[in-house]
């Protein structure tokens, strides 16, 4: 099933990245879907940290923690793609726009929910502490969706979710939302790796854990 | 459309491939990060039952 998925992921992202053939614009194809998902996941992350505030639900927990890496990652990608795009058409790596600014500010939340979680030992008590942190920084996600029509600065305006039609042609617009797609894809595989992990670590005791690794299946 | 001109990317090559190895590093590093660790937990575990 891995495998499938794998293979899946594989084609949905392999295809559209040699379907348009172009030049600097081509980095948007895995721009935006990062940008997208660094919102995306954050949302997931605040809403499974909710969920195990409330509830006290255990996976919910994980899910939330296991998140932040990836989440993380698809931000710095962001970040790091956008300021490859920038330099050629731009003329400069980075400006303290509206846009890029808070979406650095995005990157120091995750890295502030990983932090945290770190420095406290007892995972119940450093999951709530998350969640908490989690949270308060969904005020960032409205900012940062709505930074390019809020202040008109060097970062150009949505050309996708726009109520009307979007002004991105359709042959580079299906390879965009594969993409989206694929990254989306990617994040499950990536969260369910994740998780794995840290519910073995958080279970070590447990009766199910120690049968597995009697058993050593992996 | 040669295999040159695709790797050259109107000029925009350096660019455009620094973003897509850097993404597919990255990518790449979340799956096989937790997998190693997975089986890190095992080996660990299996050392402290003996």
């Amino acid at each position: 099933m891995l495998l499938t998925a794998a293979g899946l992921y594989g084609g949905l992202y392999l295809a559209p990245a040699d379907y348009q053939q172009g030049d600097s614009y081509r980095i948007i194809y895995i721009h935006v879907p990062s940008a997208w998902m660094s919102l995306f996941i954050y949302m997931v992350m605040a809403i499974a940290g909710a969920i195990g505030l409330i509830w006290r639900i255990k996976l919910a927990e994980i899910v939330a923690i296991s998140s932040a890496p990836i989440g993380a990652s698809f931000t710095f990608i962001a970040l790091f793609t956008g300021s490859l795009w920038g330099k050629p058409m731009w003329g400069t790596w980075w400006v303290w726009d509206a846009r890029l600014t808070s979406e650095l500010i995005l990157l120091f939340l995750y890295l502030g929910v990983i932090g945290l979680y770190g420095a406290i030992d007892d995972k119940r008590v450093a999951s709530k502490a998350v969640a908490i942190l989690a949270l308060v920084g969904v005020v960032n996600i409205p900012v940062i969706h709505y930074s390019v029509e809020w202040w008109n600065t060097l970062h150009q305006g949505p050309t996708v979710t726009k109520m009307d039609k979007p002004s991105i042609h359709v042959s580079m617009l299906i390879p965009l939302l594969l993409m989206a797609l694929s990254f989306k894809l990617y994040y499950l595989i990536a969260l369910i790796q994740r998780v794995r992990v840290e519910l073995l670590q958080r279970e070590r005791n447990s009766q199910w854990v120690k049968a597995m690794v009697l058993e050593n299946k992996q | 459309m040669s295999l040159q001109e695709f790797f050259a990317m109107g000029g925009y090559g350096l660019y455009v491939w620094t973003s897509y190895g850097l993404t597919f590093v990255v990518l790449l590093a979340n799956i096989i990060i937790p997998v190693i660790q997975r089986k890190q937990f095992f080996v660990n575990a299996l050392k402290k039952k003996r």
